[in-house]
């Protein structure tokens, strides 16, 4: 089967200050399938899709639909040629409603006036009916969690009834249950004809559901063609060269005393019940635990109670067997916590200021001596770990909004290391990160087990828990509900401990 | 319009001189005001004057000092100008009457003491505005207007609204030198500039070289995001403001002493001035960004424009008129400045490969 071109790219350049995101690219985009795009960090994904949305202008080259050069001078242009995009970092109003925020701009309205506010509250239903999601359309964006604003975001491209339909890294807060969903609705959205751009540094995913893929590196496209014959092997050779994809090398160590323990911490949500509710687990030195759990089972919130940022929350931990008294975040990280949260773009990062500022944010104290911050001192520390870490960037002095969405993932997470932390919680560590950031990432986390810190890691990525964890906690509507060795660990167990206290259809979850 | 950038290419040379004189162009705009006064205005550049300049650009350049910091870490800080008059009338109360403890004797003081207990005052209002807006919680313009109000109330109550007069102190108990902070000189330069030089230092050094400094640009960027890296953000704001209120202390000392008398409205607007000159130095009113060098030299902009349109002979409204104009263009050209130098930038870029 052929799909006919919708929308094309002939010539694409982008020039950034200091970086040349795009060259020269032609792209195709076919509609009615789904056009995965894959690269590294940094590789010029979000920038071309950018582009198309109208959000940035090519420097040189041309854009045609249906054969005709087209001008995108903004979104609403854009809008106009029936493209929508899912960005990558949430575009949200915390202040609004969910249905304020889905129409945002296209507000339903009687005589252009006044919003008509029951029928953007039914459209919303519908749309949140058909994503197999129970968010009230009057709940406040600001009280949801990250995977939640990305079903959210989904809804609102949705919304738009695009002809055209990017994606960038829409499923990277959602767990298996939840891609799923999204996998039925591009099915749907496929067969009336719409043509979707998906990327995902997820490679199982885009294998599944890509009919075209796409390899991008350093800004020019190394390989297009359809999906057939194509496996994750085959991808990663285009994307980084090489063949290997090599997760978490067993570096057998001993694990050594307890080194963190939590004693029935509790958080009540703002509704009322229990986001966190009575959560009790120990963890040794050099011990990676994983944790496990569909949206709104706690997970986040457990760490965030961890790292003290609920002054409301309930009940006791200790490091080192010692009780932590302060309730203070900076007394939290003196103890020897740190946390590298869900939400890099409002939590993680201050994105006004440099690389070089925000990854010695939490650790200033290792450069000053009385008031005096030695720069040199910080800079040295700063450069050995953007090597480490291998962070693509031109300047550490760039502000950090400069970077591509990984790489600034691994700012962030440079950060936490920075803090020589004995418990390390890590909150979706490797959202958005390519497979050759996340294999070293990984690396980092077992040699950093082995020097026998301890690791509480979340995420909704099954492959990845297996792989990483040496231990399973499951968690369900707040409630640990399961708790596994490595080696009694299976996906069955841990997804039926994870459904635990739901109702059997999604559809009927309870709100969160 | 799908237009191939064909633009040719500057020399790099060029590019790069545009892009100094870009960066350097509030110092080039104080330049330009100042030569054209050099020309206009009989008598600018005569020493006497200089000095009567310096000494009135280093009161407002006070407050923009402190105004920064606020305005970095994401606040604003209404209130200063107030202080500047209620610490005057401190000042001259203590100058004039000392503490009367009530028992028929009351305590005197020397000039050192007297400026110490004006500036804990400063530091104190500050201390409450701080209060107000992390542990109460009211935003920043609320709870500065409301310290503006009751500051400027409480300087009236001191006097019964009246002036406090020759404050020339008394020798006998050491506050005759009161009157030297403002007229006072040190290898030729008023003290008052003394004082400006140090506290600027200070404040540049704070800013750029210590973690406070890092920490106050971090909250302004992002406070939640500062939270959760451990900032200890109610800190860092109880400093700004603290801070703040202290440079008001400053001039409102200076104030007294220049004109040997102190007046329950001194200060009236100086909040303004001070808010104006840090925008003009390039600091942004949505936090994070902004710096001690450009806010003196945004200070010196306002200070040299009035003074030197008042010597010019221009009718004092139309001076306001200017004065308005002025801050509205520099924030125009700071803002197409910023879209020429990217667009320079690219260019350079573009053509460098
Ligand atoms: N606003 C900007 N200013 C300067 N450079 C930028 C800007 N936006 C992107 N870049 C640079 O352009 C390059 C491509 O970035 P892009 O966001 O397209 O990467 P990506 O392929 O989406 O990566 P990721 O998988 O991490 O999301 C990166 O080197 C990035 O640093
Ligand atoms: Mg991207």
């Amino acid at each position: 089967m052929t799909h006919e071109i919708g929308l094309q790219i002939r010539g694409g350049t982008k020039v950034y200050p200091g970086t040349r995101a795009l060259k020269g690219v032609d792209f195709d985009l076919r509609m009615g399938a789904v056009n995965v795009l894959v690269g590294e960090n940094g590789a010029g994904k979000s920038t071309m899709m950018k582009v198309i949305a109208g959000v940035e202008q090519l420097t040189e080259g041309q854009i045609l639909m249906d054969g005709q050069p087209v001008h995108l001078g903004g979104t609403d242009d854009a809008r106009r040629h029936g493209i929508g995009i899912v960005f990558q970092e949430l575009n949200m109003f915390p202040n609004m409603t969910v249905a304020e925020n889905i129409f945002i701009n296209r507000e339903i309205t009687r005589g252009r006036i006044d919003i008509d506010t029951a029928a953007q509250r039914e459209a919303t239903r519908g749309l949140m009916r058909r994503l197999e999601h129970d968010i009230d359309p009057d709940t406040l964006v600001g009280d949801l969690r990250v995977g939640q604003q990305q079903i959210i975001e989904i809804a609102k491209s949705l919304a738009q009834d695009a002809r055209i339909l990017i994606l960038d890294e829409p499923t990277s807060a959602l767990s298996a249950a939840e891609v799923e969903i999204l996998f039925r609705v591009i099915a749907d959205l496929k067969k009336q004809g719409v043509g979707i751009v998906y990327i995902s540094h997820r490679l199982e995913e885009l294998i599944r559901i890509g009919d075209y893929i796409t390899v991008l590196r350093d800004g020019a496209i190394t390989g297009a063609r359809s999906m057939e014959g194509v496996d994750v092997g085959w991808i990663v050779r285009a994307m980084i060269g090489e063949a290997s994809k090599d997760f978490a090398k067993e570096i057998d160590h001993p694990y050594g005393a307890e080194v963190f323990h939590a004693e029935d911490v509790t958080l009540p949500r703002p509704g009322g019940g229990m986001a966190v509710d009575h959560v009790s687990m120990s963890l040794r030195a050099g011990e990676i635990l994983g944790v496990y759990g569909l949206m709104g089972a706690g997970r986040s919130e457990f760490l965030e109670c961890v790292i003290g940022r609920h002054p409301h929350a309930g009940g006791r931990m200790f490091v080192d067997g010692k009780l932590l008294k302060t309730r203070t975040v900076s007394g939290r990280i003196r103890s020897g916590i740190a946390l590298i949260p869900e939400d890099r773009k409002n939590d993680g990062l201050v994105q006004i200021l440099s690389i070089r500022e925000n990854m010695t944010l939490s650790s200033l104290g290792a450069f000053t001596t009385g008031f005096h911050m030695n720069l040199g001192a910080e800079r040295g520390t700063v450069r050995d770990f953007v090597k480490r870490l291998t962070v693509k960037i031109a300047s550490m002095e760039n502000p950090v909004s400069s970077l591509s969405g990984g790489n600034q993932q691994k700012v962030v997470i440079g950060k936490a290391l920075m803090t020589k932390p004995k418990v390390l919680l890590m909150d979706e560590p490797s959202r958005g990160i390519d497979i050759g950031a996340k294999a070293e990432v990984f690396r980092t986390m077992r040699k950093l087990a082995a020097e026998g810190l301890g690791i509480v890691f979340v995420t909704s990525d099954m492959e990845e828990l297996m792989a990483l964890s040496d231990r399973i906690i499951v968690m369900s509507n707040g409630r640990v509900t399961g708790e596994f060795d490595r080696k009694d660990a299976t996906e069955t167990l841990v997804i039926a401990a994870s459904a635990k206290g739901h109702a059997p259809t999604p559809v009927k979850e309870p709100a969160a | 319009m799908t237009h191939a950038a064909t633009t040719p290419a500057p020399q790099a040379g060029s590019a790069n001189l545009l892009l100094v004189l870009l960066k350097a162009r509030t110092f080039i705009a104080l330049i330009l005001v100042f030569a054209f006064f050099a020309f206009a205005a009989p008598n600018f550049l005569s020493t006497a004057n200089m000095v009567i300049m310096s000494k009135h650009v280093a009161l407002n350049a006070f407050l923009a000092i402190g105004m920064t910091f606020v305005i970095i870490s994401g606040g604003i800080d209404l209130s200063v100008g107030s202080i500047v008059g209620l610490c005057g009338m401190v000042a001259g109360w203590l100058v004039l009457y000392g503490i009367d403890l009530g028992l028929g004797w009351s305590i005197q003081f020397n000039t050192v003491e007297i400026c110490l207990i004006v500036m804990v005052v400063g530091v104190l209002i500050g201390a409450v505005n701080a209060f107000l807006i992390t542990k109460l919680n009211v935003a920043p313009f609320i709870a500065t207007l409301g310290t503006l109000y009751v500051c400027r109330g409480a300087a009236m109550l001191f006097s019964d609204g009246r002036t406090f007069p020759n404050l020339n102190g008394n020798p006998e108990y050491g506050s005759d030198t009161f009157r030297l902070i403002g007229a006072g000189d040190v290898l030729g330069l008023p003290i008052s500039i003394w004082m400006l030089i140090v506290v600027a230092l200070i404040a540049a050094y704070i800013a750029r070289r210590t973690p406070l400094g890092r920490y106050m640009y971090a909250v302004g960027g992002n406070e939640r995001g500062a939270a959760l890296s451990g900032v200890k953000v109610n800190r860092i704001k109880f400093f700004v403001y603290m801070f703040s209120g202290l440079c008001a202390a400053l001039v409102g000392l200076i104030v007294s002493s220049q004109l040997v008398a102190s007046h329950p409205a001194t200060g009236q607007a100086f909040e303004l001035n001070a808010i104006a000159a840090a925008v003009l130095g390039g600091t942004s009113m949505s936090g994070g960004r902004g710096r001690i060098g450009g806010t003196i030299v945004g200070a010196f902009v306002i200070g040299v424009l009035s003074d030197g349109l008042v010597m010019m002979g221009v009718s004092s409204f139309w001076q306001t008129v200017i004065k308005g104009l002025v801050i509205i263009a520099a924030v125009v050209v700071d803002q197409a400045q910023q879209k020429l130098q990217a667009r320079v930038a690219l260019q350079a870029e573009a053509a460098g490969k």
